[in-house]
């Protein structure tokens, strides 16, 4: 019984860590992205329509990673070149992403493909209790957890990653230091777009391998909250997810049960969950745990400098 | 030779009007090209939204009902707006309004046709009222993100009318489809010309008026203006911010709850599934796009309600998903973001070697 709510949580947080490790990259450098939505759902739609064209899931996963990476960079043109207003560029870049999944997957809505498989790693798999959640899941659930430990060690042993940070935390500083405030940010908001679109992808390579209109269901929104419970850390990140997997999966667990309760008010139960953190975090926040990027959502201006 | 960005020392009145009329017209020129995309060529469904739209009474009656929770949506948002707090959750406020103003509907027992409107009235402003209001106390009390909290609460406000409507308020004799029962002609709103326009469209200009004398004629007004623009010259004078934040969060919701009266008592006469297509999200672009002003929300309301008639005909014609708008909308305001920049900046560009 643990072992499959355990696999199930893994499961259904995967698309979420995916979806948060982007938005921390993004506002790591100072840019705030309420986007995520929307490029999940790119990453989604194109992801499937890559597989589904070429017949190769890794096609469908660069593809999800290229498109969300070229409307990530409509964001990134906005807010870093143009200056413009971080909340609203993100907010028009989900409906964007909204409106052209449901134009351009019209055609897809349907289609089969064949998704992710479980590849069983020799003796972790065996391990017990977490053998099986952990080491025989599928391919892109073991890029995550790499992904979790580049971006750590991206953040915090690497040259770049100390710019990437120095540019988020006082942008004016790190262009004193010679670090290009503009490129840091620019790659920041792409790149982290990129692997924002691989969370939609996950959806709909692995989760349910077809195309569905809005099948990410505000998982992108859910995201942008884990980013305040995770203090803008990758590890913590990974928790996060894994905390919304298991409210996910434990709300499925009880209606394939059959319980009494209204499946209405279960489907509730992870949005009200991603509130409560985000409020505890907050609080926790204020009192000095964690740190959220000073820059964060300020325009930068060379001229502005004091 | 160099191109160079440099500030304006003056912005140009004619620029800052011009730039959102450019903006949609860019907008629709990209769209094009996606409507090419897929398909369709892009000047037939344009002449097709504007006759749809605007071409007959009927059209124009069905633009105005668009129109009217636009206007009301829009209202609460940019209300919040003018103080710096982004309320992202005006969708779930309508279902909540819609929700409050469907109880008073039906288990009230009142008999008086305007005791009866006027508590629906009470109880759609009440029920937006508090359940932004749960935003407002939280970013007031704790500083947590408003955007995220009013934004999440939508889905749970979309979620528990859906309970409600599958669950304990489903119509008997509506042969299981998920709807409450239809509401006694004392709990309708007026309708006009044989066409589903109603006496809505009215109150929301009413209340256009209302806000704008609230913000240009009201202490509160003028307080909430000064904390929008600079919180901490607002502190050191003495005006409570918390409460402020707290207060416009309130108002703002309980303004986006109106539109749920409205579409429940003047259109839909009953509480169903979707009873919202969006409304709260379109309503973000109209106030973005009128600025400041609440007369802008309602003329911006107007063009966004021809956009979501054409947009069902195009549905209908086309086959083209009703989410296009959506794209469509995510356009515009790229092309809003983007040309603000070109109001406060200028290209230049430079001969020669000399120094920028």
């Amino acid at each position: 019984m643990l072992e499959i709510l355990l696999d199930a949580t893994v499961r259904a947080g995967t698309p979420i860590l995916f979806a948060t490790l982007g938005a921390i990259i993004n506002e790591r450098a100072g840019i705030i992205n309420l986007g995520i939505e929307g490029l999940m759902l790119i990453g989604a739609l194109a992801g499937f329509a890559g597989t589904s064209l070429s017949g190769s899931l890794l096609v469908g996963v660069l593809a999800a990673f290229g498109a969300a990476f070229l409307a990530g960079s409509i964001h990134a043109l906005i807010t870093v070149q143009l200056r413009g207003n971080q909340i609203v560029s993100g907010l028009a870049l989900t409906m964007f992403g909204v409106g052209i999944t449901a134009l351009f997957g019209k055609g897809m809505v349907g289609l089969t493909i064949v998704g992710f498989k479980r590849v069983a790693i020799p003796g972790l798999s065996q391990l017990p209790i977490i053998g099986n959640a952990f080491f025989n899941q599928d391919l892109l659930i073991y890029f995550s957890f790499i992904l979790v430990f580049l971006i750590w060690y991206f953040l915090y042993r690497t040259r770049w990653g100390l710019g990437l940070r120095s540019v988020g935390e006082n942008p004016a500083a790190a262009d004193t230091c010679g670090f290009s405030v503009s490129t840091y940010r620019f790659l920041a908001v792409t790149i982290g777009s990129g692997f924002v679109g691989i969370g939609g992808a996950y959806l709909s390579l692995a989760s349910t391998p077809m195309w569905i209109e809005n099948m990410t269901a505000g998982r992108g929104w859910i995201a942008v909250a884990l980013v305040i419970f995770a203090g803008w850390s990758s590890p913590r990140a990974m928790l996060g997810a894994y905390l919304f997997g298991g409210i996910t999966a434990m709300q499925l667990r009880f209606q394939a049960m059959g319980t009494t309760v209204s499946a209405h008010i279960l489907q509730m139960l992870p949005y009200f969950f991603t509130l409560l953190v985000l409020v505890i975090s907050t609080i926790r926040l204020k009192k000095g745990a964690g740190q959220q990027p000073e820059g964060l959502g300020l325009p930068y201006d060379r001229e502005d400098r004091k | 030779m160099k191109l160079v960005i440099e500030r304006r020392e003056i912005s140009s009145p004619l620029l800052r009007f011009s730039a959102p009329v450019a903006s949609i017209f860019v907008a629709l020129f990209v769209a094009g090209f996606l409507l090419l995309a897929s398909g369709v060529k892009p000047l037939l469904p344009y002449k097709e939204i504007i006759i749809e739209s605007l071409g007959s009474m009927y059209g124009l009656s069905e633009t105005l009902v668009k129109t009217t929770p636009l206007i009301f949506a829009g209202l609460g948002v940019s209300l919040a707006f003018r103080m710096q707090i982004w309320n992202i959750g005006a969708e779930g406020q309508i279902y909540m309004g819609a929700m409050g103003a469907t109880w008073v509907a039906l288990f009230s027992g009142i008999e008086n046709h305007w005791v009866m409107l006027t508590a629906m009235f009470f109880a759609a402003f009440l029920c937006g009222g508090l359940w932004a209001g749960v935003a407002g106390l939280l970013r007031a009390k704790w500083q947590v993100n408003e955007v995220i909290v009013t934004l999440l609460m939508n889905y749970i406000a979309i979620l528990g009318v859906d309970y409600l409507i599958y669950g304990p308020w489903k119509d008997p004799q509506g042969f299981n489809f998920p709807l409450t029962a239809q509401f006694s002609d004392t709990a309708r709103l007026a309708e006009y010309f044989d066409t589903r326009m109603h006496s809505g469209f009215f109150l929301a200009l009413f209340c256009a008026l209302v806000l704008y004398l609230f913000m240009e004629r009201t202490i509160w007004g003028y307080e909430i203006k000064v904390i929008g623009s600079n919180q901490k010259a607002a502190q050191y004078a003495g005006m409570n911010t918390a409460w402020a934040i707290f207060f416009v969060l309130f108002l703002s919701g309980a303004i986006a709850g109106i539109a749920g009266f409205g579409e429940v008592a003047g259109l839909q006469h009953r509480l169903q599934h979707g009873i919202s297509p969006g409304y709260g999200y379109t309503a973000i672009i109209v106030a973005w796009l009128a600025k400041r002003s609440a007369i802008g929300v309602v003329i911006v309301s107007f063009l966004m309600g021809v956009l979501l008639v054409g947009g069902d005909s195009l549905q209908i014609m086309w086959q083209l998903p009703v989410a296009f708008v959506y794209a469509f909308q995510g356009l515009i305001l790229f092309f809003l973001l983007a040309s603000d920049f070109f109001i406060i900046y200028r290209l230049k560009l430079i001969r020669g070697n000399a120094h920028a």
